[in-house]
C-alpha cells in the first residue's frame, strides 16, 4: 500500500496551465456559437419536426399554424433549460471551489434532493401554493442539506475529504429520496408532479415559473461571480489564502451561498438534476484553465448547452413519449463521475 | 512467557474458556429469538389483513383443509407474500452480509454498490422491452448482476482494490443504472407508479407463487453455498494473508463467495426490485445484536427477513395508504447509513 502511495505522490496528475487569452476567447466563441445552435434545436426538434421556414415564420409571427405553435410551446421549456444548465454548472463549479473537492456536485451531495424534500413538505403539509414561496423552500432545504452534509463529511481526523463528502452526499441523497416517495405516495392529488420532484426535467416550463426564479438566479450568478476571486485564493489552501489577505470562513459563506442559491432555485423551477454540476467544470477546466473568473462564467455557457442537448436528446430518444432530463443527465454523467474517482489519488480516496 | 507461573497459565485459559462458552450461548440464544421473531411475523403475515384469521384458521389451511374465505384470503394472497416476504429477506440478508465481511466494509453491500441496480434494471428491461416472464426474468437478472459486478470490480481496479474506490464507484454505477430503470418505465407508459415504485424501491406487491419458485431454488442452493462456505469466509476476515497461512484457497473461495451472494441478491432482486437498504442493514444490525465473534451469515439472514416483513406490515397497515415495503425500509435505512457514517468519521477510522 505504502508503495503505492508513493508512487501516486511522486508523479502527481499534471495540473491545467494557465491558457493564454486568445485561446480562451476562441472557445468562448466556439462554446457560444455551439450553444445558438442547440438552442435552435431545441425548438426545432421535438415530437413534431418543423421545418426551417416553419420555424423562421413562428418568430416572425407572418403565419398560424400547428407546426408555428409547436415551436411557440418550445421556447419556455428552452428557456428554462439555458438557466437551469448554467444555474447548476456555476453553482457545481462553486462547491467544488469552496469544498476543494472534485467530486462536489448539488446532486452528489445531496443538496438538490434538500431542496426537493423541503418543496413537497411544503405542498404536503403547509399548504404551500404559491411558486415564489415553492423558490424560498427550496432554498432553505438546499441549504439545510448543505450544511447537514459538510458537518457530517467534516467529522473526524482529516476533515471533509472528497471521499467522506461524496459518501455523506450519497447517502443523504438517499434518506431525502425515500422522505419525498413516503411523502408523496398517499397524496393522489400531487401524484402527476411524483416524477418531476424525483427526477426532475423542463418539460412542463412556463413563462410564468421562469419568471418566479429568475430573480433568484440572479442573485446567486451576481454571488457566484463576485466570489469567483476569492475561490482563486482559496484554492492556494486554507492558509495560505488567509496569508493572502482573505477572510477565509466569511469569503466560503458567500461564495457557499450563491451556490445554494442557484441549486435551489433550479430545483424549485425543474426538480432534482444531478451530474451536470459535476461534469460541466471539469470539462471547462480543461478549456480554459483553473481561473474561477473564467471558469464560472464558461461552466454557465457549456451546462446550458448540456441541459439544452440532453433535453433534446431526451425528446427524440422515445418518440413520441419524452424521457426527462434528469434520466439523461443521469446517464451522460455517473460514467464521467466514476472517470473522475478513477483518477483521483489514492491517497484523497 | 515462561515466567508465567502454571496456575495463573490454567486460570487464563479457563477465562478464555468461559468467555468463549458465554459468547457461544448468547449466539445461539439471540439467534434463536431471531428465529422466533421471524416465524411470529410470518404468522402475523398471514393472520391479519382485510379480515382476521384466527391462528386455527389459518393452521387449517395450511394443512391444506377448505375453509371458506380463508382458503383464498390466506392460501391464494397472504401465503405467497408472506413467503415471498421471507425468502428475499433471507437472500438479502444473507447475500448482503457475504459482502459486506468479504470487502470488510459495510458499505460495500450490494445495494449501495449498484449490484441490487444491475439486477433491477436487467428485470424491468427483460419485463419491459422484450415481455419476458418468471425464470427468465431472473436468469436475466443474475446474468447482469454478474456482469455488474464485474464492471465495478474491473473499474475500481487501480494498483490493486482500494474499498473506498469501490464504493465510490459502485455508486455512480448505481446512479447510472437507476435512471436506466426511470428511462424503461417512462417507455412503458406514462409513469406507470406502482410499477416504478417496485423496480426503483422494491414492493411485495403482487406476489404469485410464479415469483417465489425461482427464488426458492436459488436461496436453497445459493444459501447452501454460503453456508458451506462459511468457514472460508470467516477466515477470511483476517486478512488474505492469515487465511491463506491456514489453509483457505483465498482467490477461488472469494470469487465462488462473491458469485455465489451476487445469484442470490439478483434472484431476490428479480422477484420484489431492490427493497432498499435490507442488504445493507441486516448485516450491522446482526452484529450488533449477536456480538462479537463467530459467522454471522445466519443471524444476518434472519434479520433480513425480520426487517422485511416487519416493513411489509408495517406499510400495509401502520398508516392510512399503504406504502410498499421498500418505501419504508429506505426511510429506516437512510438515517442509519447517515449514523454509521457519522460514527465512524468521528472515530477517525477508515471507512
Amino acid at each position: 500500500m505504502s508503495a503505492v502511495l508513493e508512487r501516486e505522490l511522486v508523479a502527481p496528475e499534471a495540473a491545467p496551465e494557465r491558457r493564454p487569452v486568445s485561446t480562451r476567447l476562441l472557445w468562448l466563441g466556439a462554446c457560444t456559437a455551439v450553444v445558438i445552435a442547440l438552442v435552435l434545436a431545441s425548438v426545432a426538434f421535438g415530437t413534431r419536426a418543423v421545418s426551417w421556414h416553419e420555424l423562421v415564420t413562428a418568430f416572425t409571427g407572418t403565419e398560424e399554424g400547428v407546426a408555428q405553435a409547436a415551436v411557440q410551446a418550445r421556447v419556455p421549456r428552452t428557456v428554462l433549460a439555458v438557466l437551469i444548465g448554467a444555474a447548476l454548472a456555476v453553482s457545481g463549479a462553486v462547491m467544488q471551489g469552496v469544498t476543494r473537492n472534485p467530486l462536489a456536485d448539488p446532486g452528489i451531495l445531496g443538496v438538490n434532493m434538500g431542496a426537493s424534500l423541503a418543496v413537497v413538505t411544503g405542498i404536503a403539509f403547509f399548504g404551500l401554493t404559491d411558486p415564489t414561496g415553492y423558490v424560498w423552500v427550496a432554498m432553505l432545504g438546499a441549504a439545510s442539506a448543505a450544511t447537514f452534509v459538510y458537518a457530517v463529511g467534516s467529522l473526524g481526523r482529516g476533515g471533509a475529504t472528497p471521499l467522506k463528502l461524496a459518501l455523506a452526499g450519497a447517502a443523504t441523497a438517499a434518506a431525502l429520496t425515500s422522505l419525498v416517495s413516503a411523502i408523496l405516495l398517499p397524496r393522489i392529488a400531487v401524484m402527476d408532479t411524483f416524477r418531476f420532484w424525483q427526477i426532475g426535467g423542463v418539460g412542463g416550463a412556463t413563462y410564468d415559473r421562469i419568471g418566479h426564479v429568475l430573480p433568484f438566479l440572479a442573485v446567486g450568478f451576481a454571488l457566484s461571480l463576485l466570489a469567483a476571486r476569492w475561490l482563486n485564493a482559496l484554492a492556494l489552501g486554507d492558509d495560505l489564502a488567509v496569508g493572502l489577505g482573505e477572510r477565509v470562513g466569511l469569503v466560503r459563506a458567500i461564495a457557499a451561498l450563491g451556490a445554494v442559491v442557484l441549486c435551489g432555485a433550479a430545483t424549485a423551477a425543474a426538480g432534482p438534476i444531478a451530474f451536470v454540476g459535476l461534469v460541466v467544470p471539469h470539462l471547462c477546466r480543461l478549456l480554459v484553465g483553473v481561473d474561477h473568473r473564467w471558469l464560472l462564467p464558461f461552466s454557465a455557457l457549456v451546462g446550458a448547452g448540456l441541459l439544452v442537448a440532453s433535453d433534446i436528446a431526451g425528446r427524440l430518444v422515445a418518440r413520441p413519449e419524452e424521457v426527462d432530463v434528469g434520466i439523461i443527465t443521469a446517464l451522460i454523467g455517473a460514467p464521467f463521475f466514476i472517470y473522475v474517482v478513477r483518477r483521483s489519488k489514492v491517497r484523497e480516496l | 512467557m515462561s515466567a508465567v507461573p502454571v496456575p495463573q497459565v490454567a486460570a487464563r485459559v479457563a477465562q478464555v474458556a468461559a468467555g468463549r462458552r458465554g459468547r457461544a450461548r448468547r449466539r445461539r440464544s439471540v439467534t434463536g429469538v431471531l428465529l422466533l421473531v421471524v416465524v411470529a411475523l410470518f404468522a402475523t403475515s398471514l393472520m391479519v389483513g382485510q379480515t382476521f384469521y384466527g391462528p386455527g384458521e389459518v393452521w387449517r389451511v395450511l394443512i391444506g383443509e377448505p375453509v371458506p374465505g380463508a382458503s383464498f384470503t390466506v392460501g391464494e394472497l397472504r401465503l405467497p407474500r408472506a413467503t415471498l416476504g421471507l425468502l428475499t429477506g433471507l437472500a438479502f440478508g444473507l447475500g448482503g452480509v457475504t459482502f459486506q465481511t468479504l470487502l470488510r466494509n459495510p458499505l460495500a453491500s450490494p445495494d449501495v454498490i449498484g449490484i441490487s441496480s444491475g439486477a433491477s434494471a436487467a428485470a424491468v428491461v427483460a419485463i419491459v422491452v422484450f415481455g419476458l416472464r418468471d425464470g427468465a426474468v431472473s436468469l436475466v437478472a443474475v446474468a447482469v448482476a454478474l456482469a455488474t459486478a464485474a464492471v465495478i470490480y474491473g473499474l475500481s481496479y487501480r494498483h490493486g482494490v482500494a474499498g473506498t474506490r469501490l464504493i465510490l464507484i459502485g455508486i455512480g454505477i448505481a446512479a447510472m443504472l437507476n435512471s436506466v430503470v426511470s428511462y424503461v418505465i417512462v417507455r412503458a407508459a406514462q409513469w406507470d407508479l406502482p410499477m416504478a415504485m417496485q423496480w426503483l424501491n422494491g414492493s411485495l406487491n403482487n406476489a404469485t407463487w410464479s415469483d417465489v419458485v425461482p427464488l426458492l431454488a436459488a436461496l436453497v442452493l445459493a444459501g447452501g453455498v454460503l453456508l458451506l462456505l462459511g468457514r472460508a469466509l470467516d477466515t477470511l476476515r483476517l486478512g488474505d494473508d492469515t487465511a491463506s497461512a491456514l489453509g483457505i484457497a483465498v482467490e477461488r473461495s472469494r470469487l465462488l463467495l462473491i458469485g455465489t451472494a451476487v445469484v442470490l441478491i439478483a434472484f431476490g432482486t428479480a422477484a420484489t426490485g431492490p427493497i432498499a437498504f435490507v442488504a445493507f442493514l441486516a448485516g450491522p444490525i446482526a452484529a450488533r445484536v449477536v456480538g462479537p465473534g463467530g459467522s454471522l451469515q445466519v443471524p444476518a439472514a434472519l434479520m433480513g427477513a425480520t426487517l422485511v416483513l416487519a416493513a411489509d406490515l408495517v406499510g400495509q397497515f401502520l398508516f392510512d395508504t399503504r406504502y410498499p415495503a421498500g418505501v419504508i425500509t429506505g426511510v429506516l435505512g437512510a438515517p442509519y447509513l447517515i449514523y454509521l457514517l457519522i460514527r465512524t468519521n468521528r472515530a477517525g477510522g477508515s471507512l
